[in-house]
């Protein structure tokens, strides 16, 4: 089956660190100091408590599947989901790397690196 | 203050069209002002106040205005994608209420179809949504974020794909009378089964439709609604919430309808069981049954039982709802249903819906906008109406 093309994520000089940290095999989350929760997407300001005391912090890369759906209403089906960081927050993602019928809610899944067209390699999960 | 009575819904008017090759979309935003305001018996001078969403084309507000020759006094373009219209309309009672405005125009106009189906989305602008670089490369699109919330509430509540296809069953059954609608022939429940899934567990027939179109309302004061000849439909209360993505506390088995109902229903005075009619945002058969119980006329998890075995369908079940086939199988003018939500429900208190789909003693209604996506961040309004 012939890979879908990923979208590039558009860079700005909030999400810099972001994707700086990607090129490095990092997936990044944010701590805000102030409330002590974990948020993603990455903010400057805390959504919880709107401090500005917001630091990155490097996610194990390992989580569980809260939702998913097989996307087959294209030229090459996909899987979309929410992954549950072992950290707390959720993502979204795809699943990549495993037959379809295998992904289920709750199953564990850890991070892969795909390439995007034209940007850099963005996390994505496959199946523990 | 509230704005319970204060403002009336004084003319509608939803657009025939479904597939607009041959207009233009100002001309289709000024044929849906006019087609209202002819119902009403109101001119387009008497127009103070306006109100239109991301649709209206150019400079939304500033060009439409001056497209339709009108003079509002107070203009106002929330944009909450579906769900816009249905905060108009509580927006214009608020408006008429704090005396800013007397007659107020709410317009909707869409041509997608005839624009080859293509969404507006973070394609053109990408910097425009701060979501982007987080969203864009995981191929997230309308169809594929609602079919998360369906595969999340038949993990945690059991629910089936036979249960959400009676939403469809339902829609289909109303459909049958509009010569308008779409899709016109009744479905079953196993041709739902049947239709090919197109974003597990959705199938093409839990999808609403592609449409052209519009529709347009005009709310007007207490003092104009007496002058009109029409069935005086009262607005009783409204409630609008944003939810979304939370800081990565996503939580799909719930809509912002938890949040905007309860307010709606306090204001107006009136509890689920008082509703005698109600058009639900009908996107895909998941935004109904969430939306149902959220809204509260189930328990949370006990919507696939109250949408099974035809409780929607009008003059068999409890909860008559979207008695024109909705966005199931009648129209969604411009990817946006919330237009046709309130038309609907004004027909419905007028005693104007087709005969075999009329409600009997249809005093209390309530119509409900879902705008942008379940499974990311979206507007939810919800508007209860009262014939006089």
């Amino acid at each position: 089956m012939a890979e879908r093309k990923i979208t590039a994520p558009a860079i700005n000089p909030e999400t810099k660190p972001f994707w700086d940290a990607a090129a490095k095999g990092q997936l990044l989350i944010k701590k805000c100091l102030a409330c002590g929760e974990l948020h993603y997407y990455p903010r400057t300001i805390c959504p919880f408590c709107h401090s500005d005391r917001t630091e990155w912090q490097t996610a194990s890369g390992k989580g569980s599947i809260y939702s998913f759906s097989i996307m087959r209403r294209a030229a090459e089906p996909f899987a979309i989901a929410y992954v549950t960081l072992e950290e707390g927050p959720k993502v979204l993602t795809n699943i990549v790397d495993c037959a379809f019928e295998d992904i289920k809610i709750g199953k564990p899944v850890k991070l892969v690196w795909k390439q995007s067209e034209g940007g850099p390699a963005v996390p994505m999960f496959t199946l523990a | 203050m509230s704005i319970s009575g204060k403002a009336y819904i004084g003319g509608i008017y939803e657009h025939p069209t479904r597939n607009a090759v041959d207009k233009s979309l100002p001309q289709l935003h000024a044929e849906v002002a006019k087609g209202a305001l002819d119902d009403a018996g109101l001119s387009h001078r008497e127009v103070d106040g306006y109100f239109c969403a991301g649709d209206a084309p150019g400079l939304g507000g500033l060009s439409m205005i001056d497209y339709l020759g009108i003079q509002p006094k107070h203009i106002d373009s929330t944009e909450t994608g579906g769900s816009s219209y249905v905060i108009h309309v509580a927006h214009a009672a608020e408006a008429i209420a704090a005396g800013k405005c007397h007659v107020a125009l709410v317009t909707l106009a869409g041509r997608p179809r005839a624009e080859g189906g293509q969404m507006r989305g973070m394609a053109a602008r990408p910097d425009l949504f701060p979501e982007q670089n987080f969203e864009a490369p995981y191929g997230g699109v309308v169809l594929n974020l609602y079919a998360m919330c369906a595969m999340r509430h038949m993990h945690e509540f059991g629910t089936t794909s036979e249960q959400l296809a009676w939403i469809k069953v339902a829609a289909s059954h109303h459909a049958q009378y509009n010569p308008h609608a779409m899709l016109q022939n009744v479905v079953t429940v196993q041709e739902v089964l049947n239709s090919p899934v197109v974003a597990d567990p959705l199938h093409r027939l839990d999808c609403c439709v592609i449409s052209d179109g519009g529709g347009a309302v005009v709310v007007v004061s207490p003092e104009i609604a007496k002058e009109l000849k029409r069935p005086r439909v009262k607005i009783l209360g409204t409630g609008e919430f944003s939810k979304n993505q939370m800081g990565g506390k996503v939580d799909l088995t719930y809509t912002g309808a938890r949040i905007s109902g309860p307010i709606a229903f306090a204001e107006a005075g009136v509890k689920p069981a008082d509703i005698k009619y109600a058009s639900i945002y009908d996107s895909f058969t998941i935004t109904v049954l969430m939306t149902l119980e959220d809204l509260g006329f189930c328990e949370k998890g006990a919507g696939g039982e109250f949408v099974a075995d035809g409780n929607l369908i009008s003059g068999v079940g409890k909860l008559p709802f979207n008695t024109d086939g909705g966005g199931l199988c009648n129209n969604h003018p411009g990817n946006r249903g919330g237009m046709t939500k309130v038309i609907e429900a004004v027909r419905q208190l007028r005693g104007e819906a087709h005969p075999r789909v009329q409600v009997q003693n249809c005093d209390v209604a309530l119509a409900h906008g879902t705008g942008g996506s379940l499974g990311t961040r979206h507007g939810s309004a919800t508007l209860i109406m009262e014939r006089e």
